[in-house]
């Protein structure tokens, strides 16, 4: 496993924007996300994670971050249309029984994103 | 598996593939084959041949234990003797739902069965196991009721391996036994749905049964001084085959089938029977016994040195189960900030097998009922983590252990968001 874009330590202030946070220690998976968004072309200029949690969890949060990265940075109204089933995919598939861990990456960016606008 | 487990097999696949039942010479030499090994059985667990009956696994004993005593309605049961100490019986109507005690931390196999019977009507008791996963005599005691007319409790737990007290528990079920006999049992309904009532002989009811498959090369297996009265073993847990296990059923105690079809097995366990597996159960289990107490002496070593080496030089981790009433092959701790399953494909990664002990990886993703018995709350069991030691595992595999967790675990705190107050 070589994951990417994780955060290996806390945040500095004014590093991120806006981070959001899905899962419980009940479901087993906990992730959260923070975003960097360039203010005048809305594109996300920088993304980071951290998990606890299985290796799908893991594998999702870190190609979900590669996924809206690519090319630049992803504009905030697409990174928001990708889907759990899209992250599946670029996975190369999932199990089933595994399906509601990857939901966990796109869930926690959204309210990444939502934390984002409150504040704009 | 075992290699003289496979050698003892060889010959019952094609040399002598006779069926065991038959009355020609490959029958005879089959059925001889069969009968050594329950014979053999017999001799491990100080009990007489005709009370082992052959299944194909640990669930499956497990399920004939408890449902054959649950569903024994209808049965003759002959009691062990009456006020004046004469042999006698009764016949225990089959609308009769009775009551079960059992552990919160038991295998599914016995879970899931007494699952089923509430369902059907029946009343379980699940009992706590306290913080260091043993159960209480006391509570069992508390727990007994004339309606009582099963006790099922593992002889060690399957994650923890922890080892419960089943002489004593045994001894509790014996007094109340002694106490209550001919005692009125009312019933909740009869085939009305009226409440209704019976003389049940409880000189014969709780019966007591065990899941023993955790223990065979570790703990002493007989059956007299364990004091029970069903005891499950299988074939996989002691470099034995896969698909084969054995009830031991007292002598007396009428069961009901769980699978109806022909005569074999006394008719509890109908089926050709499986002729090299039984073969190598029993070769399993009398090497497993063999070597017992040499061999638990070696793994109690490794083990301790094992645990003391996660606890000092891993912070945050923390033992799940007794320290040293706990089978000698089991190591089971809770790495706290780290995820189980991650750990485990890590470790993979390295060369080195082991398992969440939890569930994450089944199709539920629950975490292990085990760890949650024990009080402990999910974020230790997501993070629990069991190594079993055998009878290949060296001094030196530890210590590799050793070199390589200590950084994943690093790595994975490194990227994980939380940070448990320990």
């Amino acid at each position: 496993m070589h994951p990417r874009n994780f955060l290996d330590r806390d945040p500095q202030g004014g590093e991120f924007d806006a981070e959001g946070e899905v899962g419980s220690f009940a479901c087993g998976d906990i992730i959260k996300i923070w975003i960097k968004i360039d203010k005048e072309t809305d594109k996300i200029k920088d993304i980071k994670w951290r998990t606890w949690g299985c290796a799908t969890a893991i594998a999702s949060a870190s190609i979900f971050t590669e996924m809206v990265k690519e090319n630049g940075g992803m504009s905030l109204e697409d990174a928001l249309k990708i889907k759990p089933q899209d992250i599946a995919e670029k996975l190369g598939g999932l199990p089933a029984r595994k399906f509601h861990c990857s939901i966990l990456a796109d869930k926690a960016f959204k309210k990444a994103v939502e934390a984002f606008r409150n504040i704009k | 598996m075992d290699k003289g487990v496979k050698k003892a097999m060889e010959p019952y696949w094609t040399e002598n593939f006779g069926n065991p039942n038959a009355l020609y010479k490959e029958g005879l030499i089959a059925r001889n084959a069969v009968e050594t090994a329950r014979g053999d059985v017999a001799k491990v667990l100080g009990a007489r041949a005709k009370e082992i009956i052959f299944t194909n696994g640990g669930t499956e004993s497990d399920n004939l234990a408890i449902l054959g005593v649950a569903k024994s309605g209808g049965n003759f049961v002959p009691l062990r003797t009456d006020e004046e100490g004469n042999p006698t019986g009764t016949k225990i109507p089959s609308a009769f739902r009775g009551h079960i005690v059992t552990t919160k931390f038991e295998h599914h196999a016995v879970l899931n069965a007494c699952k089923q019977l509430e369902k059907e009507g029946f009343e379980v008791t699940y009992l706590d196991v306290g913080k260091d996963g043993v159960v209480n005599p006391e509570d069992v005691k508390k727990a007994l009721k004339l309606e009582t007319i099963l006790v099922s409790i593992m002889y060690a737990n399957n994650e923890i391996g922890t080892i419960q007290p089943i002489r004593e528990i045994a001894k509790v079920i014996r007094n109340f036994k002694k106490n209550g006999r001919g005692n009125f049992v009312p019933l909740r309904t009869d085939e009305e749905g009226n409440p209704t009532g019976t003389k049940i002989p409880s000189s014969v009811f709780p019966y007591f049964h065990t899941d023993a498959c955790q223990t065979p090369g570790y703990l002493d297996l007989n059956v007299e001084r364990l004091g029970v009265d069903l005891l499950t073993l299988n074939g996989s847990k002691i470099y034995g085959p896969k698909g084969v296990g054995l009830l031991y059923v007292k002598n007396g105690i009428k069961l009901k089938p769980i699978l109806y079809g022909g005569e074999q097995e006394k008719k509890l366990r109908p089926g050709t029977e499986n002729v090299p597996a039984i073969v190598g159960l029993a070769k399993a289990l009398k090497i497993a016994d063999k070597d017992k107490d040499k061999e638990s002496a070696r793994l109690v070593k490794l083990r301790d040195y094992f645990i003391g080496k996660l606890l000092s030089e891993i912070p945050k981790t923390v033992l799940n189960g007794h320290p040293t009433q706990r089978l000698p092959n089991n190591i089971n701790i809770s790495i706290l900030d780290a995820e189980g399953e991650s750990i485990v494909l890590y470790l993979d990664e390295a060369g080195i097998a082991c398992s969440t002990g939890s569930a994450c990886t089944s199709e539920s993703l629950e975490p292990s009922h085990v760890i949650l018995a024990i009080d402990k709350p999910h974020a230790y069991a997501h993070g629990a983590m069991r190594f079993s030691l055998g009878r290949s595992t060296t001094k030196k595999e530890i210590d590799f252990v050793m070199k390589v967790l200590p950084d994943i675990i690093k790595k994975l705190r490194m990227f994980s968001p939380v940070n448990i107050k320990i």
